[in-house]
């Protein structure tokens, strides 16, 4: 089996290396020095130790009795990425690259963010390795997750509203490349998904991958065999592809990628890339596209800031045109009710953007026999989404 | 093949004249206007002229450049509007058209179709600020196909000296320098250190190098027409058009200014 992305940073013919000349040279330091550190034991280690020690890993792999039960179908586990420290998986990619930040010697980081959470986890790790850091976030995006803006800000970080285009994440990124094109000698672009130009879609997914290779051990030494089936939401497509990849030469385990339907794939108001989208390059991609028929970018909603993203991480185009991994998605309403309902069995309170792998499962778990395994990544804790949810059902806190 | 381009730099050359350059955004604020624009500056002496695509996600611009896309999109600006604009300009003017315009733009209406429609309305060259030579092999065989449009590649102060040996060598017409490391309309650093690397990328290559980004006076123009082949204008005209192009003397005050840059880089 051949081993993705190839030397051009492709996954089959998504992918690539699509930014500005000026960049280039920092693409190619990056992917140099990302090279380096992946055979580094030292490098590992401090990894390693910081998963352990800062962020809390490995998380544990839960078994949802409760909701097992309820649903009357497969045994359902959840993988408890709510539990790493700040809050959502993002924390073990923002580890990874502060350190490869430290080894490149730059000072000064900047990210994007849209539910806030990936911005969190930057403010988190500059403040723990004395970086600067700027973050970029869509001023529609400050107001759903004031919570997270107050958060980064009270850890050091700078948080700059972005006012263009649909003032969301797509609208963050491409403000975060525009600072990294000007101060590239100085700064690292610590991206937060399994986006962007090579060598971010491969490295953003070694960094998650941690999620999959625990999940894979966990779930042998607790049910003595593999998952039938993984279940993960798919933003940009981090901590899906983290807990798809070690799975993936597992012929047998099926995968489900679940994307924001919004109001529901008619309605033209969601950000389902495989219901719609075509293939397209943004923010140094080639990959699954929402635009129009001339290759204009389309506004995409999503009630969960995390998903609301019109383009998905390359190697999930690629596994997506060969089969492997299956999409679907679920609507607001649906993520929604999933939201409650995962609160209300198993006293868990999952993130929105968490809560559209819950609705699917809500959906799978009862088509499934009792004997099988159906193993969720829960990414994401709800506590940053309290407050929206309270002033749409116009409960005052 | 020599195209327009060349020509035009070869022409330059032999009256020892540098090349102008003006960058609009096609469609701000109408295509009807931009046609009128195009033939204004090409009265008031611009050598070559950059016609902006419009995208929605324009990550190498400043706001500038943004809100002229914004706006070229809202007034209904797309790729096969501008390229009808091109092929009524053509009736009336020969001067140089070069399209910058971003990837997905391009790639939209399918490599193939685009090249084969650019050259038939008239367009002459290609910049494609997301697509750095290491990703341009579809792009260059589409061009080579359709006879053209020739692409043009950009070199930047961040460049290797291996970067700028690539670049030279796959841009075809021109080289273009991106002034400063940085993005469209911002202030113009040091002219030291551009004519530095400029007369560096020039022992490289005998291809004619035209500067860009930061530039937006007759003054800094001049400077730079002491050690370049030419000199591009965007943000500064683009704001300018933005701010005044319902003035009554717009087009007279327009070509006006044009000569004024021209002037410059005699």
């Amino acid at each position: 089996m051949a081993t993705y992305p190839d030397k051009h940073g492709r996954f089959g013919k998504f992918g690539g290396m699509y930014v500005p000349e000026t960049l280039m040279p920092a693409i190619h330091e990056l992917d140099q020095t990302y090279k380096k550190i992946k055979r580094d034991k030292q490098f590992q280690q401090e990894f390693q130790t910081c998963l352990k020690n800062f962020v809390g890993r490995p998380t544990p792999l839960y078994f949802a009795e409760r909701l097992t039960k309820t649903l009357g179908g497969a045994k359902i586990y959840l993988k408890r990425e709510d539990l790493c420290h700040t809050g959502a998986h993002k924390i073990n990619n923002t580890v990874g690259q502060a350190l490869l930040t430290r080894r490149m010697k730059k000072k000064r980081v900047i990210a994007e963010t849209g539910a806030g959470q990936h911005g969190v986890a930057v403010a988190t790790v500059a403040a723990m390795f004395g970086l600067e850091a700027e973050i970029y976030m869509g001023t529609e995006d400050m107001e759903r997750q004031a919570l997270n803006v107050f958060r980064m800000r009270l850890l050091g970080s700078k948080v700059t509203g972005v006012n263009a285009g649909s003032r969301t994440l797509k609208d963050a990124i491409s403000e975060a490349m525009r600072d990294w094109t000007t101060n590239v000698g100085t700064t690292h672009y610590l991206l937060g998904s399994v986006l962007g130009a090579h060598p971010y879609p491969m490295m953003i997914r070694d960094f998650q991958s941690v999620i999959g290779r625990e999940a894979r051990k966990q779930i042998v030494t607790q049910a003595g065999r593999l998952p039938h089936c993984l279940v993960a939401c798919v933003g940009g497509g981090s901590n899906s592809m983290g807990l798809f990849y070690p799975f993936v030469k597992d012929a047998k385990v099926k995968m489900v990628g679940v994307e924001a339907g919004g109001h529901g794939i008619k309605s033209g108001k969601h950000a389902a890339r495989f219901s719609g989208g075509r293939s397209g390059v943004l923010h140094g991609t080639m990959t699954y596209l929402l635009q129009d028929q001339d290759g204009q970018v389309n506004l995409t909603h999503s009630v969960s800031a995390g998903l609301d993203y019109p383009a998905v991480g390359p190697e999930h185009s690629f596994y997506h045109d060969s089969g492997r991994i299956q999409y679907t998605s679920v609507t607001d309403k649906e993520a929604l009710a999933a939201f409650d309902f995962l609160s209300q069995e198993e006293g868990i309170i999952p993130a929105l953007e968490s809560a559209h792998a819950v609705a699917e499962v809500v959906k799978l778990a009862p088509t499934m026999k009792k004997n099988q395994i159906l193993l969720m990544n829960l990414s994401g804790r709800g506590d940053k989404d309290v407050q929206q949810i309270a002033n749409m059902r116009g409960i005052p806190l | 093949m020599t195209n327009r381009i060349q020509h035009t730099f070869k022409a330059l050359q032999a009256k020892g004249e540098k090349a102008l350059i003006p960058y609009i955004m096609a469609g701000d604020p109408s295509l009807d206007v931009t046609e009128s624009l195009v033939l204004t500056l090409a009265e008031g002496g611009a050598d070559l002229i950059e016609l902006g695509v419009p995208f929605s996600d324009p990550i190498a611009d400043g706001p500038v450049i943004q809100q002229a896309a914004e706006r070229a999109l809202t007034s209904g600006t797309t790729l096969k509007k501008i390229l009808s604009t091109v092929r009524s300009l053509r009736i009336k003017t020969s001067v140089p058209l070069i399209f910058m315009a971003y990837y997905n733009t391009i790639l939209a209406m399918g490599l193939e179709k685009f090249c084969t429609e650019a050259v038939s309305a008239g367009v002459d060259g290609l910049i494609v600020p997301d697509l750095p030579p290491e990703e341009s092999d579809e792009l260059c065989h589409a061009t080579r196909s359709a006879g053209g449009p020739v692409v043009i590649f950009l070199l930047a102060p961040t460049s290797t000296p291996e970067r700028r040996n690539k670049v030279s060598k796959r841009t075809y017409g021109f080289i273009y320098y991106v002034s400063l490391t940085g993005i469209t309309g911002a202030q113009l650093p040091d002219l030291n250190h551009v004519k530095k690397n400029v007369r560096a990328i020039q022992k490289l290559s005998q291809k004619p190098v035209a500067v860009g980004f930061g530039i937006s006076t007759p003054e800094q123009a001049h400077h730079v027409a002491q050690f370049a082949e030419g000199v591009i204008i965007g943000s500064a005209l683009v704001r300018n058009i933005a701010e005044h192009h319902q003035d009554p003397t717009f087009l007279s005050n327009l070509k006006a200014l044009t000569q004024n840059l021209k002037t410059a880089l005699r």
